[in-house]
């Protein structure tokens, strides 16, 4: 019985914090918050450098062949450091080209999306909240006409992963014109989404699309609930520290039952459910049977904890909590995210019932 | 990660597994025996295997074993599967026994431990009484030494155990000149005598499983003392640092969420089975996200403890975790019922682990209550968690004293 993180795993999750704190503290992910785009590009470069755009990929392909559990430790890293930028849609994305790509698709994209000289995303939501393979109604075909919404940095993207009707995949290039792009001004203002519009977009279908969407999209819930787990924790670790600063009635306010026990409950709520997470990740690529129905109760479970603890952090710090210059609210608009995208809750709730056979 | 307990340790599990064939239910002669007898001569020979009684050394009746977690964890399933009976449970083996390995006298080892592990002697504990529940320090039950005796006087109360219990372990106050938690002895009562009464103390749930126990000029003698005079406080705070069940309270959380998935199977919602409607589904699925980390993380633990490690705040948030799933089972499980909900539940007492029938899930709606308070109730728990878990400053106590 191991459930503990390598030495591998722990320094590669440090190395991720310690980048972030130096290069990207609260006052630089307030700059990207008020940016023009929401996207950094030197910050992105230094992920890259790390290793981050490519950690999943075969080395044969400039990868370094780690696995969903190590992609979600950095996911968790990044949730914690409110890191802003397109991790997660150019993981998903490379993701599905290795899972679903011909060889040659996989030889064109991924030693470029490993080095970073391309970025990639996903396109999967229809209007309406159609996340999942099997809701998606975009013809598929050598040319594709139609909309899809919260794509992430889509304006920056050189090639998306769109899924079409039937749960295929099909690639796009930027390139091949016939794009139409539109900010939908997404609240967390580090992770921003367009609406991406095809009129008869050139396309090529990835061939294991098919079997290869439901796994792309169960890694998707997987990083999406670490992101929440370390945005979750630093919404608590926030509370605390202000808990031991902040006086009233000359003295601080951690020492008052009320604050005191709000906190602990959200350490019940957030802490063990790190657990769940890394079950998922585990899951994802050792208990195949597990896999789907653990990434939907991770992400239903670990979005919604994190949610209610980012309301708590807002009253728990008072008025300040809810000014645009208290940090709580770059966390809230994170883990806001993190539980619309790719469907809210209930929807893996209902996931997990069906997947249970009850 | 690895989820498996690997090869060392899943021949261990083959040779208990070889054992509990052999020997569980008993064989042979041993088949005509009562089921008592039988059961203690089961727990004998598997204590000479090393399966039982692992923390206690030989010299007392156990079977002194090298703390393994995975080990012990591999016991515990293997034994639950056979339905063979584990270790003696009870506030005797659980607090008792530790206190006295780590505090007492040689004779006092001698005397009580065998027989405690063996089941043929049982305690009760007498700490809370009716003044001090949280504020345990304060309390008030005197012991004075009168020639070879002590002498007791005072009341306790939540005393689980104690219409059977053969002895109390008993925090006392014999030093009343001493600051509040100097003053305070642990001692050891025969409960079988003239100076103690005990009147159980009925529940909601109309069952009596706690006592009050009115101590009025009790006896006992001047050397069953365990640990110095004034020292009480701290010999109770005494604890087996053996193996930790890591993952035993979540064992029980997800047998209960499988009996909650069974009643929602097995009754009616709108003409069509619960399990149907939206909302169960929602619920059921909610409660299974904590049960599930609750799970997990107890996976965690067993490999921190297995490898000497600190789990940190986790082990903290145990109790919190596995009482407030015990309280949203519940809450659904009345919903499920329905009208049902109507009956009374006098509530027979081994439902607490897996209730089935209706009746016993009304109880346990109650129930789970009790469970949330004993041992320390969730503000108590919460404080803990706050104060060690993540480092916040500690309560303004008005008596300026707390004893750490």
């Amino acid at each position: 019985m191991n459930f503990e993180l390598s030495e591998e795993q722990q320094l590669l999750q440090q190395t991720v914090r310690k980048f972030l704190d130096n290069e990207c503290p609260t006052t630089h992910i307030r700059g990207v918050f008020e940016g023009e785009t929401g996207f950094d590009p030197a910050l992105w470069k230094g992920m890259v450098e790390m290793g981050l755009a490519g950690l999943h990929l075969p080395d044969t392909f400039g990868g370094a062949g780690l696995e969903m559990i190590d992609l979600a430790l950095v996911s968790e890293a990044l949730g914690w450091g409110g890191a802003p930028g397109p991790f997660l849609g150019h993981a998903l994305a490379g993701l599905a080209i290795l899972l679903a790509g011909s060889d040659e698709q996989k030889q064109r994209w991924l030693p470029r999306l490993a080095a970073g000289d391309a970025l990639a995303t996903i396109a999967f939501d229809e209007a309406g909240g159609l996340w999942q393979p099997e809701d998606w109604a975009l013809e598929a075909g050598r040319k594709l006409t139609g909309s899809k919404v919260n794509v992430p940095f889509a304006s920056f993207a050189d090639v998306f992963v769109v899924g079409v009707g039937g749960g295929g995949l099909a690639l796009v290039e930027k390139s091949a014109g016939g794009i139409e792009i539109r900010s939908m001004e997404g609240v967390d203002r580090g992770r921003r989404i367009d609406r991406v519009r095809f009129e008869g977009t050139p396309a090529e279908a990835l061939p294991k699309g098919v079997e290869a969407s439901p796994r792309v999209r169960d890694a998707g819930l997987v990083l999406l609930a670490a992101d929440a787990f370390g945005a979750g924790s630093r919404l608590l670790d926030l509370c605390v520290k202000y808990a031991k600063t902040r006086e009233q009635f000359g003295v601080t306010i951690g020492h008052f039952q009320a604050l005191k026990h709000q906190l602990a409950n959200m350490a019940l709520e957030i802490e063990p459910a790190r657990a769940l997470y890394w079950y998922a990740a585990h899951a994802f690529d050792h208990i195949p049977k597990q896999a789907p129905r653990s990434a939907a109760l991770a992400k239903a479970h670990l979005t919604d904890r994190a949610m209610q603890i980012a309301r708590d952090a807002v009253e728990a710090h008072g008025g300040i909590g809810f000014t645009w210059e208290c940090d709580v609210q770059l966390w809230f608009k994170r883990v806001m995210f993190d539980r619309a995208f790719l469907g809210i809750p209930s929807v893996h709730r209902e996931r997990a019932a069906k997947l249970a056979g009850w | 990660m690895d989820l498996s307990y690997g090869k060392q340790y899943e021949d261990f599990r083959a040779e208990v597994q070889t054992f509990l064939g052999r020997n569980w239910p008993p064989k042979g002669a041993d088949a005509e025996l009562p089921k008592e007898e039988g059961a203690r001569r089961f727990r004998a020979r598997a204590s000479e295997h090393g399966y039982l009684n692992r923390a206690i050394p030989k010299q007392y009746g156990g079977s002194e074993q090298e703390p393994d977690e995975i080990k012990a964890t591999i016991i515990r399933e293997e034994f639950m599967k056979a339905r063979a009976p584990g270790d003696v449970r009870g506030i005797g083996t659980m607090m008792l026994v530790p206190t006295l390995l780590e505090k007492g006298e040689p004779w006092q080892k001698e005397k009580f431990v065998a027989p405690t592990i063996r089941g043929e002697i049982g305690w009760c504990q007498g700490y809370s009484e009716p003044g001090s529940g949280s504020d345990l320090a304060s309390l008030k039950t005197r012991a004075e030494l009168v020639g070879d005796e002590w002498v007791i006087n005072g009341q306790k109360i939540w005393t689980t155990t104690a219409q059977n219990a053969d002895y109390m372990f008993c925090l006392c106050r014999t030093e009343p000149e001493a600051s509040k938690h100097a003053g305070i002895s642990y001692l050891l009562i025969p409960m079988k005598q003239p100076g103690v009464e005990v009147r159980p103390l009925r529940q909601m749930t109309g069952g009596a499983d706690f006592n009050q126990v009115f101590l009025t000029d009790a006896k006992t003698p001047k050397d069953w003392i365990v640990g110095k005079r004034g020292e009480g406080w701290l010999v109770s705070r005494a604890t087996l640092k053996h193996e930790r069940n890591s993952i035993g309270a979540a064992a029980q959380s997800t047998a209960m969420l499988a009996g909650l998935v069974h009643l929602a199977k097995s009754t009616q919602r709108g003409g069509k089975p619960s399990i149907e409607d939206p909302e169960v589904r929602q619920r059921l699925a909610t409660i299974e996200g904590y049960v599930r980390s609750h799970e997990y993380s107890g996976y965690r633990q067993l490999t921190l403890n297995a490898r000497g490690e600190n789990p940190g705040i986790l082990q903290l948030l145990n109790k919190l975790a596995s009482t407030n799933i015990g309280s949203e089972v519940a809450k659904l499980a009345l919903d499920l019922l329905g009208e049902d909900g109507l009956l009374d539940p006098t509530v027979s007492e081994e439902t607490v682990v897996l209730p089935t029938g209706s009746r016993s899930w009304i109880g346990q709606y109650m129930y789970s209550l009790g469970i949330a308070v004993a041992g320390g109730t969730g503000n108590i728990q919460r404080n803990v968690i706050g104060e060690r878990g993540l480092g916040l400053p500690r309560d303004v106590f008005a008596d300026r004293s707390s004893g750490k």
